[in-house]
């Protein structure tokens, strides 16, 4: 059960736990469009959110469209 | 028309969506407006679901100009770019690095520096960048595909403080010259227009009017009537006057 943090906010994540189940649990689609991830300050690929596992210590940035100028 | 990276867009009016509030003023303006591109800003998803800013833009079928707004340095600017073009599908970025917090003017350094890497890396690059011509000569010969000086700072609404300058950047780029930051009502509007500017990009001063979708419709015509005011050719400007009704003929009484 590694512990990481997502958007800035501590949590944990069961073993073997990918972007993608990550995903589903927040926004209910392993592939919500409109989305990016980061892990660790590095951008992941949509095609590779289903392969990317998490692992202790992890940074998780999930990030979607907001009004901005 | 008029081309921006290739791209035909019949509208000169690029829409901020920063500052509406809410989705339903946002589209009343968008649409008001008549514009075909706005921007958007990448930010932490809200707990269940990324919301209905892209549906609001699906709708009025517009296409989608990411921002880096709040970035400090490249290496900032350059990750959020390759995480908008991986939410939005698209390589064109409307490159912000801000260099100040209170005037939110840009890091002319780093932004020329993100503006090289970014353009390396395939992107469509328009820099926000200063009223500046020889900065806006070195976005250029860098590759950006248009140059974005500000009137004034962001949300200010003081207009276009500098409006000479406008002028040489618009005569030291090929690129398209596109007015961004510091529009407060539509007289700035069509004075970029008239200074020869390509397009105007504005947020906070249709979003935050009493009436944005007024004030929308307000800045698509002065935007119109701004170039078109370009394209007919002024008068000159006189210390005297001119009279415009024939002396001959002029009875004596």
């Amino acid at each position: 059960m590694p512990d990481v943090s997502v958007n800035g906010s501590p949590a944990r994540v069961p073993a073997g736990h990918t972007v993608a189940d990550l995903l589903r649990a927040a926004t209910g689609s392993p592939a919500p469009r409109g989305v990016a991830v980061a892990l660790n300050g590095t951008v992941v690929r949509r095609a590779d959110w289903p392969t990317t596992g998490l692992s202790e210590g992890d940074r998780v940035e999930v990030l979607t469209a907001k009004q901005g100028g | 028309m008029w081309q921006l990276a290739g791209q035909q867009l019949g509208s000169r009016l690029i829409l901020g969506t920063g500052g509406a509030g809410s989705p339903q003023a946002l589209e009343r303006a968008i649409v008001a407006s008549g514009t075909e591109l706005v921007t958007v800003a990448l930010r932490r998803i809200d707990a269940g679901g990324p919301g209905g800013l892209l549906d609001v833009i699906e709708r009025c079928g517009v296409r989608v100009l990411p921002n880096t707004a709040g970035c400090y340095t490249a290496t900032e600017a350059v990750k959020l770019a390759h995480l908008a073009r991986e939410a939005f599908e698209t390589g064109w970025v409307k490159l912000e690095v801000i260099g100040d917090e209170r005037t939110l003017l840009p890091d002319a350094v780093e932004l020329l520096a993100a503006t090289e890497q970014l353009v390396a890396d395939g992107f469509t690059v328009l820099p926000y960048t200063n009223d500046d011509p020889v900065l806006a000569r070195r976005l250029a010969d860098a590759g950006a595909a248009a140059v974005m000086p500000a009137g004034a700072p962001i949300g200010s609404g003081l207009g276009i403080t500098n409006p000479h300058h406008i002028r040489l950047i618009r005569q030291s780029v090929e690129v398209p010259v596109v007015l961004d930051a510091g529009i407060g009502t539509a007289s700035d509007a069509a004075l970029a227009m008239e200074l020869g500017c390509d397009a105007v990009l504005l947020a906070s001063a249709v979003t935050r009017a009493a009436d944005p979708a007024g004030m929308a419709e307000a800045m698509r015509y002065a935007v119109a009537a701004g170039r078109l005011a370009y394209e007919s050719g002024r008068i000159p400007k006189r210390f005297y006057a001119l009279a415009s009704t024939v002396d001959e003929g002029r009875p004596e009484l």
